[in-house]
């Protein structure tokens, strides 16, 4: 415990700056991205590639040091139920998990940008099966939430994070409809100001600085491995291939709307577990594409008809 | 628990006064307590509503509307999509008078669209409301977005918005008699029209591309690749059974005659379009194999049933017989059929069929039911006065009821020089056959 803290600690004071002023040294200062500037050059964490995280939710357990080092890194509220839990005295332990049951749920909220929950399923035998399943932003490679947002305040940066930019958000909240892992939240209680909250993927106040995400860097077990995707896909295919008794051969993300820079594997099936099932292989912004690109033809189509329609008429009216 | 006893309450009370008061109108009756109860039932409804609006301002989305973070579009959304629709007689009408030039149906024009006007109002008003961030509507006109769909219908209501404006605009100048900008508006006319059907058939038929994107979430009784072609037909349908409703209760409302011959061929036109809707959406069902799934769960289907029997084709049988089509009241019953229907295909679309996705998280809060009400009541009460001061209906002078003879409303009607003022432009239509 102890340590952990005195690690967070440093993290959220001093590792940010420490790491910002040996990245300038290496890359020369004048390259760091200006703060807020949503582009910035593809992240040289990952090795320039997409830049993404692999969850193992079989070395997940449940500790959300992931949570507490994403509310420090992004300034978030720190919630009672993000607090390190351990397993109390008298606390009843779940089976095949380091979890007391009274275990705290906590929901993203739009402060609350990843959350970690256990879930549990009885498996065929009656002997009942739980991992923990951390959730944020997937960060899809095609995401629907940009292609519907009107004003562009949801953003795919071209290094690959999918940012949020409440300055442009008029809070229509099409974003949370249209998302595939019902992701996005909105601050409901607020009058005149709300926003939407999601996972940045620590874009700005790290990514581009040439660190991973907070989350990543916090977990203690290896659960979730920062890289690029394609390194990450290679490991993940290892990982399964190295131990196919204990893995499924399916890693959540690759395909599902086009793929997602956010990857799990898992040994319980994913449904099982509250993942989205049935979600299309095909990127979601093409079922509206499809209609809009045409919008330009029809727009020409209907003004001649209309107007040859209306003149032929007119005349015919005059003639008679 | 209190404020929504008390919120149920004053929509129960303020909808049975104005369901009696509708009814009155359509019956030819007037109780003596018909007219206070109507100001008593809008004096408190807006009251209420102002209430509501306060709190929403103050406390936000959360503290006034049932909506979450698991349920994050409401029954507003789909008053709103049935607003834009209900609101088609404009383009509709527009469309018959000026591009088809059926000139039969120049009488029901200026009402359409003023309906629509006031329609597109509603729905502005409640985008206002619904919106997080109502200040900053403006957003889609100054930071394109082409690839949503959204960032269309804002392009596409903002412009039709201005040309129901314009197209408006010459009642309002030949009240005032300025008869230069009559003028102008007359050349400017057509090319206004034809921009104004041709935003319509976009955004009307774009707030069912809306719904594209999300095809997992959607029961499959709603969800379809032919979304855009569903709204825009039935768009076209509510449009006519709107006209039919708006001819009548203006004749009831300002003693007019109401021309009989002129509302059988709105029908018989409602008619056809809602025949092509039903085959439209026959033919959908068959394609993706729906039907499969027309009772899981049961209430999905039960909906689905009574919007096609009540909305589509109990209308389109009463258009088709010939008993009804002379019998006014059957074919208003029949219009407010079609617009139930469209109604309740568009709360389907956005609300009822993701409830098996969603859960059953969310029932709209009463204050929600409250400001969509009040803002219902604000559009028709703007409709009456509009029609009383303004030359919205054309002059009648050949032996029918004249407005000027019903007492009740001399005192607020403009002089009959003004109704009969014929300017240059072609609004003004010549009476009908007597």
């Amino acid at each position: 415990m102890p340590e952990e803290i005195s690690r967070r600690h440093l993290l959220g004071r001093t590792g940010a700056a420490a790491g910002l002023l040996m990245l300038g040294a290496r890359r020369g200062a004048a390259e760091a991205p200006a703060p807020g500037a949503p582009d910035a050059p593809a992240p040289t964490a990952s090795g320039g590639e997409t830049p993404s995280v692999l969850v193992d939710l079989t070395r997940c357990i449940g500790c959300r040091a992931c949570v507490r080092a994403c509310q420090s890194a992004n300034r978030l509220p720190e919630t009672e139920a993000g607090a390190l839990r351990t397993a109390g005295a008298g606390a009843s332990q779940t089976a095949g998990t380091d979890a007391p049951a009274s275990w705290p749920r906590q929901e993203l909220a739009f402060d609350l940008w990843t959350a970690v929950n256990l879930n549990k399923k009885k498996d065929g035998n009656g002997r009942e099966r739980s991992r923990f399943v951390k959730q944020q932003c997937m960060h899809c490679l095609e995401p629907a939430c940009v292609s519907v947002c009107p004003v562009a305040a949801l953003y795919k940066t071209e290094a690959g994070p999918v940012i949020y930019r409440a300055e442009r958000c008029i809070g229509c909240r099409y974003c949370m409809v249209a998302c595939p892992f019902d992701v996005p939240r909105f601050e409901w209680n607020s009058g005149l100001t709300p926003v939407i909250g999601k996972c940045q993927f620590c874009a700005q106040n790290r990514l581009f600085r040439g660190q991973g995400p907070a989350c990543a860097e916090a977990c203690p077990t290896g659960a979730l491995k920062f890289g690029g995707r394609n390194n990450l896909l290679f490991e993940a295919h290892a990982r399964i291939n190295a131990r196919p008794e204990t893995y499924l051969p399916h890693i959540y993300g690759e395909h599902e709307v086009g793929g997602t820079s956010w990857l799990y594997i898992s040994d319980i099936p994913f449904e099982e577990l509250g993942f989205k099932r049935d979600l299309p292989k095909m990127p979601l912004p093409a079922l509206t594409w499809d209609v809009i690109d045409k919008i330009p033809a029809i727009v020409a189509v209907l003004a001649s008809l209309f107007a040859a329609v209306s003149l032929g008429l007119k005349r015919g009216e005059k003639s008679v | 628990m209190m404020v929504e006893t008390a919120g149920w309450s004053v929509l129960i009370l303020c909808s049975g006064i104005f369901l009696w008061g509708a009814w009155a109108a359509a019956v030819d009756r007037r109780p003596p307590f018909l007219a206070p109860a109507l100001t008593g039932a809008l004096s408190l409804l807006w009251s209420v509503a102002a209430v509501v609006l306060t709190v929403r301002f103050i406390n936000g989305l959360g503290a006034t509307t049932a909506m979450t973070d698991r349920f994050p579009w409401g029954v507003w959304i789909g008053l709103i999509q049935a607003g834009v629709a209900v609101s088609s007689g404009g383009y509709v009408v527009a469309a018959t008078v000026h591009i088809f030039h059926i000139r039969r149906f120049e009488p029901v024009l200026r009402p359409m669209v003023l309906t629509a006007f006031l329609g597109y109002c509603f729905v502005a008003a409640s985008l206002f409301i619904e919106v997080g961030r109502p200040y900053r509507l403006w957003h889609p006109i100054a930071m394109w977005q082409h690839h949503s769909i959204m960032f269309e219908v804002a392009w596409c209501v903002t412009l039709y918005m201005t040309v129901l404006a314009l197209e408006f605009a010459p009642v309002v100048l030949e009240r005032f008699r300025m008869h230069t900008a009559i003028r102008v508006m007359h050349i400017i006319l057509m090319p206004l029209v034809i921009a104004g059907v041709i935003l319509s058939t976009l955004h009307q038929s774009s707030l069912g591309s809306m719904f594209l994107i999300v095809p997992q979430k959607i029961h499959p009784l709603w969800s379809s690749p032919l979304l855009p072609v569903i709204y825009l037909i039935s768009s076209v349908a509510v449009g006519l059974a709107m006209t039919m409703i708006a001819s009548f209760f203006s004749s009831k409302a300002f003693g007019r005659a109401l021309d009989a011959s002129l509302l059988k061929s709105l029908a018989s036109a409602a008619g056809l379009v809602l025949g092509l809707y039903f085959l439209v959406r026959a033919v959908d069902f068959t394609a993706r194999g729906a039907w499969t799934s027309v009772l899981s769960p049961a209430w999905l289907g039960a909906f689905f049933a009574l919007e096609m029997g009540a909305g589509v084709l109990w209308p389109a049988l009463l258009f088709a017989t010939a008993k009804s089509l002379d019998d006014p009241r059957r074919l208003v019953a029949g219009s407010f059929g079609v617009v139930f229907g469209v109604t309740l295909n568009r709360l389907c679309v956005s609300w009822f069929g993701m409830v098996p996705h969603t859960g059953p998280v969310y029932f709209p809060s009463s204050m929600e039911l409250i400001i969509s009400l009040a803002l219902v009541a604000a559009a028709v009460a703007a409709f009456a006065l509009a029609a009383r001061f303004l030359p919205v209906f054309p002059a009648q002078d050949e032996g029918h009821a004249r407005p000027e003879q019903a007492p009740r409303h001399a005192p607020l009607a403009p002089p009959s020089s003004l109704r009969s003022a014929k300017g240059p432009a072609p609004q003004v239509p010549a009476p009908e056959e007597a």
